[in-house]
């Protein structure tokens, strides 16, 4: 028999970004016991991270932004393939969600009359983002965190959950270890809340961290959830690409929504030269349009490069190729140029860009507010993930909840920037207060000893194996993964590639199986990364079967052999479920028929 | 190719000694890519935290040729070629492995602070009326990553070990934070005498030094609460225009 200890809570929940932090508080405000579990310290995940700011329709700067245009905004940007419940739930209480923030101690910039003060982001039709100036994650967890930690919530810091347990359908707890000394703790529960964040270590080139490592996708679906819509990841197109150590780091959409321009080696601002059907009405025709359009003119429309996230990635892909990208493999970025237009620009954008500022200066030596920055795409946000039920975030397991990036439906095909600080309060929120009613109603499961047995002994295998000293350690092993889909199946995919990528994943996984690692049980992060292995593998294989069965080119999902949008595809979401004999299952569902009223909705805002 | 000589401290509570290692450096290579080098290649087990490698997160906290630093924003270009680089964890926390320090008293004294506590709404919708100006003021202490680096330089924590007494600089910075928060209407000022035990701190500034967000600790967090604390505990007229002005 394995050592372990046992913790109780009606209410389990994994993750302690946006997402966790709220569907905590929304559990314990319901007065039943909270567990909270994260990979590292409090305070430090993801979320922490967001730069530009939470869309919300608040309608502060400008009065016609209502939560019917934020859910047009969301279905457009997201190909229509959102599941359209959540959309309609997160227009219409993401205002609220935001307002109860500045309750609880949150300080965001203002407008002139002394409201909460919103900025411009690609895909929104109106200035939506309510933001600090590019520090909006710090102070939205920050909030969360220091007024979470007076509602009685039990944090468990520096603990990685490795397997969920089941009693039948129904999700009754979970089996992790605490980073610090490798001792094994079991989590009994009434209902379990995933919240762990997105899947961006999955690809080489990425905005995220080492604990974006897919994990909470990874255990529902071992423990036989529904995923939905994996083909969908997105590409950010503005990640730094130089130094090669800073690759990836993010440049927030917040520059350009200040009026920063792209340019090609030539000095074209080439986010002219192709503007999608669907946008043409909305989109600036001249650079001077453009500009009134970002200090606030509501005549205006918006420039291109303020265009959804999936199109501007794909255009600055096309520059590099085709030779007109900048030194080292990227276009141009340029804030600089507003000194032009605004007294003391450089001011300026270190008041609104402060963090960017700081960033550039500091890890690439360049001043923003004198030189263009040099940015490429780079691996963001993962719209697919456990499939929920719109109004609970349960998911297809009794007992399992999920919410935030981890979760899928909100985003569909693409995700609007801002539009995931505002999912993680308004899903958050649900999550907790479902779990907690749950929780409530059906009482604690059982927890089965063998299945904790089990699940002890996958976890110490890599610490008991003699390893094979060509696999090259478990650092090496998640660099193959991360190398080969950011080949095979990243910004452009087609149909060889994602086979390759494929067999690729199968010869990777026989090696994570039988990896080896030194050292002990105490704060190992080679054991806790030889851990991480079957998570990625699970994600990556995950994207990449349904990117190849998905024979069109929509919202983040491009494919070379399949361009453009296909109709019949307009009306499929891919679910993916683990079968009978261990492989996985996936399958074509129709995407539900909207609401008669939603529908209106999107045919009077065009 | 570049390499770099690095001395990185290894053990734990029992002891530790420095270990050498060279690295092959790319440009713009910072500790933090060093160290991640050097545990991918040859030390698969060496304990180091770190998330978000763009300095917002503050996990990578660590001590650099012994000065407190994120490693994810020191540049080896910055520090001198011609000696190696060492790197050992925060001196003001237990020590759990190589660079892993436990830091969790810090989460504990947090909890001891007296929350947010806002006025009651200025409008109906439940909302406030701040403006710029008001929320500016604080936007300084609002910064704070959480790194701990100026609790590990503080001597009152470092040397003197008054962790049961001393809240130390960062508190002081989230409790000026909530003190000067346009909304809030909770009175800290006996708590930060007695509790936190803001009469140890001796305006060395050293905090202010390290603290890698640029907050002036010191002088705009630490003295202006020094200076309320004093005003309540000594000075029976301020108090009562104090307690008229509602604070
Ligand atoms: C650089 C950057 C900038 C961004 N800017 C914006 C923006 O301006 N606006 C916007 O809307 N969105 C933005 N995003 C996206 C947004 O920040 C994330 O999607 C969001 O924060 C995810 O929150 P979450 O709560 O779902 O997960 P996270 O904040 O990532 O939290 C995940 C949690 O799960 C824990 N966890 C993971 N696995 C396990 C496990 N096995 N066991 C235990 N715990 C585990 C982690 O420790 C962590 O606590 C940005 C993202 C990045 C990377
Ligand atoms: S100024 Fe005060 S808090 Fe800061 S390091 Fe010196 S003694 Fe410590
Ligand atoms: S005040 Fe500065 S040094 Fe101290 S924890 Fe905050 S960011 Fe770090
Ligand atoms: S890794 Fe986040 S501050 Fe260094």
């Amino acid at each position: 028999m394995s050592e372990y200890s046992t913790v109780e809570h009606d209410v389990l929940v994994i993750g302690a970004g946006g997402a966790g932090l709220r569907a905590s508080i929304e559990a314990a405000a319901q007065g039943v016991s909270v567990g909270l579990v994260c990979k590292s310290l409090l305070g430090k995940a993801h979320t922490v991270m967001a730069e530009g700011g939470v869309a919300a329709a608040l309608g502060n700067v400008d009065g016609r932004d209502s939560w019917e245009v934020h859910f047009a905004d969301t279905m457009r940007g997201g190909g229509y393939l959102n599941n359209w419940r959540m959309a309609e739930l997160h227009a219409k209480e993401a205002p609220d969600r935001v307002r109860e923030l500045e309750a609880w101690g949150a300080l965001m910039d203002r407008t002139p009359d002394g409201r909460i003060l919103q900025r411009n982001f690609g895909g929104h039709a109106y200035p939506r983002l309510a933001h600090v100036g590019d520090r909006t994650g710090l102070e939205m967890i920050r909030t969360l965190q220091d007024h979470g930690i007076h509602k009685g919530i039990d944090v468990h810091m520096e603990v990685t959950i490795v397997s969920l347990l089941t009693d039948g359908d129904r999700v009754v707890g979970a089996v992790g270890y605490d980073r610090e000394r490798g001792r094994f703790r079991v989590f009994r529960a009434g209902a379990v809340v995933m919240a762990t964040g997105g899947i961006g270590k999955a690809f080489l080139i990425t905005s995220n961290s080492w604990e974006y490592t897919g994990d909470g996708h990874a255990l529902a679906y071992h423990a036989g959830a529904e995923l939905v819509d994996m083909e969908f990841v997105q590409f950010h197109p503005t990640g730094m690409v130089w130094p090669p150590s800073v690759q990836g780091i993010l440049v927030t959409e917040g520059v350009r929504g200040e009026g920063g321009v792209l340019k090609n080696s030539e000095g074209r601002r080439f986010m002219f030269d192709d503007i999608p059907p669907l946008y043409k009405d909305q989109t600036a025709d001249t650079p001077e349009e453009g500009w009134r359009y970002v200090t606030g003119d509501k005549e205006a429309r918006r420039p291109p490069e303020l265009l959804t996230r999936d199109h501007v990635a794909r255009c600055i892909l096309r520059e590099v190729r085709e030779g007109r990208g900048s030194p080292h493999g990227g276009v141009f970025l340029d804030i600089a140029w507003i000194d032009e237009k605004v007294s003391d620009g450089p001011a300026h954008i270190k008041r609104k860009l402060p963090g960017m500022y700081h960033q550039f200066k500091e890890l690439a030596g360049i001043d923003i507010t004198k030189e263009p920055m040099e940015v490429g795409p780079t691996t963001h946000y993962a719209m697919g993930g456990i499939r929920v039920d719109a109004d609970t975030q349960m998911s297809s397991l009794p007992g399992l909840f999920a919410a935030g990036e981890c979760a899928a439906g909100l985003h569909g095909a693409n995700r609007l920037g801002g539009n995931s600080l505002s999912d993680l309060l308004v899903f958050g929120r649900r999550a907790g207060l479902h779990a907690a009613e749950f929780a409530s109603s059906h009482g604690r499961g059982t927890v089965d000893a063998g299945q904790v047995e089990t699940a002890v002994r996958e976890a110490l295998a890599p610490l008991e194996r003699a390893g094979d000293a060509n696999d090259g350690g478990p650092y090496y092993i998640m660099q193959s993964v991360q190398e080969l889909m950011q080949a095979k199946a990243g910004i452009i995919r087609e149909e060889d590639g994602l086979r390759e990528a494929l067999d690729g994943l199968r010869d990777i996984a026989r090696k994570a199986a039988g990896v080896a690692v030194n050292g002990n049980r105490d704060f190992n992060p080679g054991w806790h990364t030889a851990l991480d292995l079957k998570n990625i593998l699970t994600v990556a294989e995950a994207v990449v079967r349904a990117a190849r069965e998905r024979k069109e080119s929509r919202g983040a999902h491009s494919r070379t052999d399949y361009d453009g949008k296909d109709p019949d595809w307009g009306t499929v979401n891919l679910v993916l479920r683990k079968g009978e004999g261990g492989e996985m299952d996936l399958r074509r569902e129709a995407v539900p028929e909207m609401r008669q009223e939603l529908a209106d909705i999107i045919q009077e805002q065009g | 190719m570049k390499t770099a000589a690095f001395k990185i401290w290894r053990g734990d509570a029992s002891g530790g000694a420095f270990q050498d290692f060279q690295v092959d450096v790319k440009p713009g290579y910072v500790v933090l890519d060093a160290v991640r080098k050097i545990q991918a290649d040859e030390a698969h087990d060496m304990a180091v935290r770190w998330n978000c490698k763009a300095g917002r997160c503050g996990s990578c906290s660590a001590e650099v040729n012994g000065m407190p630093r994120l490693m994810c924003m020191t540049k080896l270009h910055d520090l001198p070629e011609d000696q190696p680089i060492t790197v050992e964890p925060l001196k003001a926390f237990p020590i759990v492995r190589d660079l892993v320090t436990d830091v969790s008293w810090n989460y504990e004294v947090k909890k001891r602070i007296k929350p947010f506590k806002p006025r009651a709404p200025d409008h109906e919708d439940g909302t406030w009326e701040m403006h710029q100006e008001d929320v500016d003021r604080v936007m300084e202490f609002r910064k704070c990553i959480e790194c701990f680096l100026c609790q590990d330089v503080c001597h009152v924590l470092r040397d003197h070990h008054k962790h049961e007494d001393f809240i130390g600089p960062r508190f002081f910075v989230y409790a000026a934070a909530l003190e000067m928060h346009p909304l809030d209407e909770e009175d800290r000022r006996d708590d930060l005498r007695q509790e936190h035990g803001i009469g140890y701190c001796n305006i060395t500034k050293c905090c202010t030094k390290v603290c890698p967000e640029g907050i002036t600790i010191t002088d705009n967090a630490i003295i202006p609460l020094k200076e309320r604390v004093v005003d309540r505990a000594y000075d029976p007229l301020a108090k009562l225009v104090q307690l008229v002005r509602g604070k």
